[in-house]
């Protein structure tokens, strides 16, 4: 984020991570999704797409630093940071897909599914260690970005798929789809399940749930469409719709979490000092 | 060993704000950057109401999440327990401002003034174009820290080697001092008041004591 930050004594959301860092964990997990897909499926140009794609989302985070000809900084401290460790597995990513498609090798494609898997991870863990916002700190993100991330590449493989072939796929990558849908829908439950525990009652949670509620909704639908679309998967507007809300929703999702959720820790005092030295209870202002 | 940290006296704070004022003057921080501020915290309803003030700054975390996020390296700890930050190092990347669960870190990426377009002379005096477009917070006034270790004199008693805002308090809210040492004046204080720390359940082991009340019980 350019320009200064606020005064920042009323809390709100964090104002350093704008639509880069929000496009960094969308086009990251989404590369890495469709690198696995490719993997998964054998598709020998695909994985060209999924390292673009990461490739993408770091250069938006390029964009966004307050020192971009500095960056190669950030590989000096993988001992403890997940930015320096996601910084680290993406040349090996780059390398690996190339490769892949380059000898048209399954050995280097399911590698670059490997480190793909790898790096969401970084990327998840990456957010989770963001401890002054709740909505980052609840563990379960983890999780939900992994299974998010492969869902998008997934239906991102699934529509690349129909645009450099024809409609009718093989049955089994839509039922790839539809079990990485239903672990979002799973992680999602089980990340808003735990928010009570992490974020103070306010903005930040009535936000949370009512965007998890709508997130959940369509992501079922698109496994109801997805099933169907499995059943015959020459019904191209199913697959379609399915594939589109897959990666969507995903988007939706991380842009929601990086920026629209990041309320930061309120302040808090356990206890007060009333006039005359009597203590009082604490203060909690709302999140 | 040393462990530097800053005890605040809830019962002391006016909110006045003059640490706040003292600190923008010694570091020269750029408007909407406060390295140092005071809570004004309205608690209780009608006609039971109560204000607290709360002075707030960089906790020097015993377990920083700034560090631990930071990926240059860029965000250190010094041996005393002061965390500092490396700028020749820092890319800007705020990583350290999302981990910061105490709202203490800045990034500012242009100059700018108090009072319009121009500098005052104390602004152009005190302007390092090396924070620009990295991560920057209160650091304890560590140049006054290191000139301890030259001159023999003891931070936290020596005024011109204790931050500036405990110098500036009007109402002796603020201490400062080795938390290592049991002859040191904010051991003392801790050992002879309740206090608390915020947020210790996240476990930061923040360097910022509060203390609240007579007595022995943390
Ligand atoms: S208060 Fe924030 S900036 Fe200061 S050491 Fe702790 S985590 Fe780091
Ligand atoms: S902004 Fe600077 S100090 Fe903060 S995490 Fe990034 S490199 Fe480290």
């Amino acid at each position: 984020m350019s320009g200064a930050f606020p005064t920042r004594t009323a809390l709100g959301r964090q104002p350093y991570w704008d639509w880069r860092a929000a496009s960094n964990f969308m086009l990251g997990g989404s590369g890495a999704g469709v690198l696995v897909y490719a993997a998964v499926c054998g598709e020998r140009l695909l994985g060209l797409l999924g390292a673009a794609l990461v490739g993408g989302g770091l250069l938006c985070v390029w964009f966004e630093i307050g020192r971009p000809w500095r960056a190669l900084n950030a590989y000096r401290h993988g001992a403890t940071s997940w930015m320096s460790r996601e910084a680290t597995v993406a040349p090996l990513l780059f390398a690996s897909a190339l490769g892949a498609a380059w000898l048209d090798s399954p050995g280097l494609r399911w590698l670059a599914a490997a480190l793909a898997i790898a790096y969401v991870y970084c990327q998840a863990r990456m957010l989770n260690a963001g401890r002054g916002i709740p909505a980052w700190r609840n563990p379960r993100s983890v999780p939900l970005l992994v299974a998010s991330g492969l869902a998008e590449g997934a239906g991102l493989g699934v529509l690349a798929g129909g645009f450099w072939g024809p409609m009718a796929l093989p049955v089994w990558p839509m039922v790839l789809l539809t079990a990485l849908l239903s672990a979002r829908v799973l992680a999602l439950w089980s990340y808003r399940r735990a928010l009570p525990k992490m974020v103070a009652p306010g903005r930040a949670l009535r936000e949370l749930s009512r965007f998890g509620r709508v997130s959940g909704a369509v992501d079922v639908l698109a496994i109801a469409v997805a099933i169907l679309a499995t059943a015959d998967a020459r019904i191209a507007p199913l697959v379609t719709a399915s594939a589109l809300i897959a990666a969507g929703s995903g988007w939706a999702l991380k842009y929601s979490l990086v920026i629209r959720w990041s309320y930061e820790q309120p302040f808090a005092v356990p206890v007060t000092v009333a006039r005359g030295g009597e203590v009082a209870p604490g203060a909690r202002p709302e999140g | 060993m040393t462990r530097y940290v800053m005890v605040v006296d809830l019962r002391r704070c006016i909110g006045c704000q003059t640490c706040t004022a003292a600190c923008k003057v010694a570091n020269g921080t750029p408007p909407g950057v406060q390295w140092r501020r005071v809570l004004d915290l309205e608690t209780g309803s009608y006609p039971d109401v109560r204000r607290t003030f709360v002075p707030v700054s960089c906790m020097h975390c015993g377990n920083p999440p700034c560090l631990e996020a930071c990926p240059t390296g860029a965000t250190f700890k010094h041996e005393d327990g002061r965390v500092g930050i490396h700028y020749d190092l820092c890319i800007g990347c705020a990583y350290c401002a999302t981990a910061c669960p105490y709202h203490q870190r800045f990034r500012v990426t242009r100059q700018s003034f108090a009072y319009g377009s121009e500098p005052t002379p104390e602004e152009a005096h005190k302007f390092d174009p090396a924070r620009l477009g990295v991560s920057s917070k209160c650091t304890f006034c560590s140049d006054r820290i290191d000139l301890a270790s030259h001159s023999g004199r003891v931070p936290g008693v020596d005024p011109e080697v204790t931050p500036a805002c405990v110098n500036s308090c009007i109402a002796g809210a603020l201490h400062f001092g080795d938390r290592d040492d049991p002859a040191s004046n904010v051991s003392r204080l801790l050992e002879q008041n309740r206090h608390f720390r915020m947020h210790e359940e996240l476990g930061t082991d923040p360097g910022v004591y509060y203390l609240y009340a007579e007595g022995d019980r943390t």
